[in-house]
């Protein structure tokens, strides 16, 4: 059953059924290589714009998390709040609302690049603040006590002492979240950024192949997140080796 | 501070809530340089709770608490002072999993006392040496019994040089071969002269170390005085029964 799924499978994909125009992405012609090269220059920003805009929402969500584990109420509204009001925006009108409605309500102008970042990351955040408010409450309250017990101040207790536990337990977590990101840069196409939707869109637009080249663009995102899923999982394992 | 008589620690009608369970009536307790007090009592008696308010893990709701000196508020400056003199080990170890038993040791004198990372590690080797597993400074938690994390963890309050250490029931999660062990090392540490307040329920240690026996129930001091007489002769009905019952099973 399963070698017979590979042969439709790849009798599809070798064009046997007639529908398919390879011609349009086959490297070994001069046309199909300079189109496809062109559709891989999209890799760049797609992995620019979703790590940039991770790195931005793990810091923002650490800080969304913090208020939202305070003892006082105010600060867990704060947290509320914000996870709430963030996490029930879909992220393509975040994107719209950022690039065309900022610049109006603020005078600011982003380029289209950190447009994308600022929406990716916004929306992000949220998720990442429900993951690391999860992940610190795992430390056990042991932990703090024992921080309280030597005078650490609180900063230095997060830092030394709850946030390298919290980390630890929160990957799988955060590794999740990245593939996730890279996945929804696709959605910043909308407003021009040179990414690899994009680029496969521009494409079609002058080869008219859509089967062929969404084909590509799906192996694209295919092949970077596994690469990135196997990453995230070297990690993993080497953080475990070192302990726990 | 001079007289050595004054009380390093003065509870004075100490109460304390948790929603509507009184889990501290009135407790009135003082403690001198040096002094070994060991405090025990059926569980939910409020020994716990009694210590752990003393380095504020428990914030009391009415009475004093005045440590060397400082009275116990949420005021930051008092508590670091407090809690900079006042050491605990815990029933549950508490070290941290994530560092090696050196850096457990030397992430307070790093961070809280400012001393470089040559000192640091200095002393924390003497504490180690003191609770007799230098050769455990680079294994992590784990990788230790519940014997050895104990040790650990006594020696982690010492790296901060306390005045006082307080005990919250050391040997109660260690299996019985193990807890031998420990309280050797807190029965040198009483001859050094360290001000020590311990919750156990182990007696024999009691009676060997103790200058004052203090026995809880329902929140309340039941019962206080010198280990010979407390043990001989006990006052109160409440701590002869509780006494059968632990020297009895």
């Amino acid at each position: 059953m399963k070698r017979l799924t590979i042969c439709a499978a790849l009798m599809l994909l070798a064009g046997c059924s007639g529908n398919w125009g390879w011609y349009v992405v086959d490297p070994t012609t001069p046309k199909g290589l300079i189109n496809l090269k062109f559709m891989l220059n999209g890799m760049y920003y797609t992995i620019l714009l979703s790590v940039t805009a991770i790195s931005i929402s793990v810091v923002v969500g650490l800080l969304v998390a913090l208020p939202g584990l305070s003892p006082k109420k105010g600060w867990r509204r704060f947290n509320r709040t914000y996870v709430e009001i963030v996490r029930a925006v879909p992220i393509l009108v975040l994107i719209l609302w950022v690039y065309y409605g900022l610049p109006t309500l603020t005078g600011i102008t982003l380029n289209v690049f950190w447009a994308g970042v600022l929406a990716l990351a916004l929306s992000d955040s949220a998720f990442q603040a429900e993951i690391f408010r999860a992940g610190i409450q795992s430390v056990a309250k042991g932990q703090y006590e024992a921080s309280q017990s030597i005078s650490l101040s609180y900063r230095d207790t997060m830092r030394f002492v709850i946030l390298p536990q919290a980390i630890r337990r929160i990957l799988p977590a955060l590794g999740n979240q990245l593939v996730y990101m890279m996945k929804m840069s696709s959605l910043v196409s909308v407003i021009g950024m040179q990414e690899l939707t994009r680029k496969a869109n521009e494409l079609i637009v002058s080869e008219y192949r859509p089967l062929e080249i969404y084909t590509v663009l799906v192996l694209e995102y295919l092949v970077l997140i596994l690469i990135v899923s196997a990453g995230v999982r070297w990690v993993e394992r080497r953080l475990q080796a070192s302990e726990i | 501070m001079s007289d050595p008589r004054a009380p390093i620690i003065s509870m004075r009608n100490v109460s304390k809530f948790f929603d509507d369970f009184q889990a501290l009536r009135d407790v009135n307790l003082d403690v001198r340089l040096g002094e070994r007090v060991v405090i025990c009592g059926p569980s939910g008696s409020g020994k716990s709770t009694l210590i752990r308010c003393i380095n504020r893990l428990e914030a009391h709701e009415t009475g004093e608490i005045i440590v060397d000196g400082t009275v116990l508020t949420d005021n930051p400056k008092n508590l670091d002072k407090i809690r900079g003199n006042v050491g605990m080990v815990f029933q549950q170890f508490n070290l941290f999993p994530h560092l090696t038993v050196i850096d457990n040791l030397t992430l307070g004198p790093r961070r809280v006392l400012g001393l470089s990372d040559a000192d640091a590690k200095a002393r924390a080797m003497k504490y180690l040496e003191r609770v007799q597993i230098p050769d455990q400074a680079d294994k992590f938690p784990r990788q230790l019994s519940g014997g050895q994390q104990q040790r650990v963890a006594i020696a982690r309050s010492l790296c901060m040089e306390p005045r006082i250490l307080l005990f919250d029931e050391p040997t109660s999660a260690l299996d019985p071969e193990m807890i031998a062990e420990v309280l050797e090392v807190m029965t040198e540490l009483a001859a050094s002269g360290m001000t020590m307040i311990v919750v156990t329920h182990e007696m024999g240690f009691a009676r060997r170390v103790a200058d004052t026996m203090v026995f809880m129930d329902k929140g309340e001091i039941v019962e206080i005085g010198a280990p010979e007489d407390v043990f001989t002769a006990p006052k109160s009905k409440r701590f002869g029964t509780f006494l059968q019952q632990i020297l009895n099973h």
